[in-house]
């Protein structure tokens, strides 16, 4: 450990604004860039699930019209 | 009209170069407004920075150089743009002889047509410009060298963008990066002859970018024309 | 290598082994960035003539790297597509750049904040620094070219020439750049970076800057599989292999034929996987 207390750890010598402030803005590109992904699979998969749902919806009611014509 | 006999690639060569020459001279105006394009820009320098004859001969350099590749992104669209809207791409392509000849004749033909009326204006821009007259040789060699890299490494620019419709801007953001070498050495040649230093360094630099973008430049342009012409 | 590589042209094959390998990128990427970050910011030695601002190396390094890596990882994959025609390979032109050109954008970032209290300016015409702003551009035009197309397949192999066109042009920029830089190295500012760099790195330096390296490659790859993996979805999200992959019941009564023949091949693709 290179630091003798929290205080002089984050004030790094002076540079404080300047290190913690690089550090900061690398994670939140990187964060951003890993939210953006996880973002667009979770709107994929609502969407392909209104899809399917859509689909099996539509069969369903061709499947009943059918019935209901054999019926008659 | 068939033809019996193998078409010769130097014929196909000597023919789209006639051609494209014909075209060209019936749209004078797309040939000419790129070079008062240039004269503008140039004479829109001293305007900003100041008539002072010791800071214009210094940044001469950088300013026509800057101003050449500008101007050369505006005409350069007409490389493939026409002949792509009515069709003659298409027939290109499918000429019996390689797509790197045709090619290679348009990137000559739009050199001869471009960079040769700017080669005819140096003089003027660097009289303007208040270039020392000892480099005004140098400036003249390394448009002589630069210009067809430019043609060419245009070339494959355009040759990505044809087909779309607001490629004016995108064809910048793709090419000046490319060019930026080019721009580093012809500076760096003429600034040495203003300084009387030997530009033969940086001159025979843009020779060899010279030599590497004509013969490579044909294969990535026959690539992106297969691309945009489908 | 072919019969190797022959099974993952098939994007569902390259899904799922994308989907296993994301853990084993991005949990070892995590755990080795706090390792060397805390490593770097806590343990590490300060650095005589810059004190403790040179930790900021830690994030830079990895980042300007890797910008310069993931670029020829683009056009590899651009010569994939070029070549061989893989749609995946397309895809991941679409996948590296935006990873890439935010690590430019950090190492550049980082750079400027590096420089104000070095060299008090936050931008010098530095030679790395430029050829990095550069690297940028040339992220940009590959990325302003994929989207401007709208056929989406012209799209991708005009911006895989212009990628590869951009790596044969890299070491012409970087040298050109770096002449550049020191025929007109007036200022005292750029002479005082350059004697800086000379003094070669201490071990308990060096240690935690190599494993940030590494920790940032990890991390980025798992980004990079992730957005790939994303782009497979969105375009096969109605076949049935990506419905089943998410665990949507689907109906079959419709297209069971044409469904239960992907199902078998991709079983098939699978095992070859393995």
């Amino acid at each position: 450990m290179q630091f003798d207390s929290w205080q002089a750890f984050i004030n790094m010598g002076g540079y404080g604004i300047y290190v913690w402030s690089s550090f900061a803005g690398t994670f939140l590109c990187l964060g951003l860039l890993a939210l953006e992904a996880t973002w667009r699979r979770s709107i994929l998969v609502r969407e392909a699930t209104k899809q399917a749902a859509r689909a099996e919806r539509i069969l369903r009611a061709r499947a009943a019209k059918k019935q209901a014509a054999r019926k008659n | 009209m068939l033809q019996a006999n193998p078409v010769s690639a130097w014929k196909v060569f000597k023919q789209i170069i006639q051609r494209d020459i014909r075209v060209a001279s019936r749209q004078r105006s797309d040939l000419l407004n790129p070079l008062i394009f240039l004269l503008i820009v140039v004479t829109l320098f001293p305007l900003g920075v100041g008539p002072g004859p010791d800071i214009l001969g210094r940044i001469a350099p950088g300013v026509i150089w800057v101003s050449a590749l500008l101007s050369s992104m505006l005409g350069l669209e007409r490389l493939f743009r026409d002949d792509f809207r009515d069709g003659a791409l298409e027939q290109m392509l499918l000429l019996p002889v390689p797509v790197e000849i045709s090619v290679f004749a348009k990137i000559v033909v739009h050199w001869l047509l471009t960079a040769v009326p700017v080669l005819v204006i140096t003089p003027l821009l660097a009289l303007l410009m208040n270039l020392p007259i000892q480099a005004w040789g140098v400036l003249w060699l390394t448009l002589l060298l630069g210009t067809p890299v430019l043609s060419a490494a245009g070339a494959i620019g355009v040759a990505l963008t044809v087909s779309l419709n607001k490629g004016g801007a995108l064809l910048s953001l793709l090419l000046l990066p490319l060019l930026i070498p080019l721009l580093i050495f012809a500076t760096a040649a003429v600034e040495a002859a203003v300084v009387g230093v030997s530009p033969a360094g940086p001159l025979a630099l843009i020779g060899a970018f010279m030599v590497l973008s004509i013969t490579l430049a044909p294969f990535a342009v026959k690539a992106g024309l297969r691309v945009s012409v489908n | 290598m072919w019969r190797w590589l022959h099974p993952y042209a098939k994007p569902e094959a390259t899904f799922a082994l994308n989907q296993k390998l994301i853990p084993w990128f991005a949990i070892p990427g995590l755990v080795l960035v706090i390792v060397s970050f805390v490593w770097g910011l806590a343990f590490a030695p300060p650095d005589y003539q810059q004190g403790e601002s040179y930790r900021i190396i830690f994030v830079h390094v990895p980042s300007a790297m890797w910008a310069m890596g993931f670029y020829v990882g683009m056009a590899i994959a651009g010569v994939i597509a070029l070549v061989w025609q893989i749609r995946t390979a397309e895809l991941a032109i679409l996948a590296i750049a935006p990873v890439g050109a935010v690590l430019t954008f950090i190492s550049l970032f980082t750079g400027a904040i590096w420089g104000q209290p070095m060299w008090g300016t936050w931008w010098v015409w530095d030679a790395r620094l430029t050829a990095q702003l550069i690297l940028l551009f040339l992220y940009l035009g590959v990325m302003a070219l994929y989207v401007a197309f709208e056929d989406e397949r012209a799209g991708a192999k005009a911006a895989s020439i212009l990628a590869i066109v951009g790596v044969i042009n890299i070491p012409i920029i970087h040298y050109s750049v770096y002449w550049w830089n020191t025929l007109h190295q007036k200022s005292t500012v750029t002479r005082a970076i350059t004697r800086l760099e000379a003094p070669s790195i201490a071990p308990e330096m060096l240690w935690p800057l190599l494993v940030s390296i590494l920790a940032m490659l990890l991390v980025c790859a798992a980004l990079v599989l992730m957005r790939l993996n994303n782009e497979i979805l969105r375009r096969e999200i109605h076949r049935p292999w990506a419905l089943q992959h998410l665990g949507i019941s689907f109906a079959t009564t419709d297209g069971e034929q044409s469904g239960k023949q992907e199902n078998k091949k991709d079983q098939k693709g699978g095992a070859d996987a393995v």
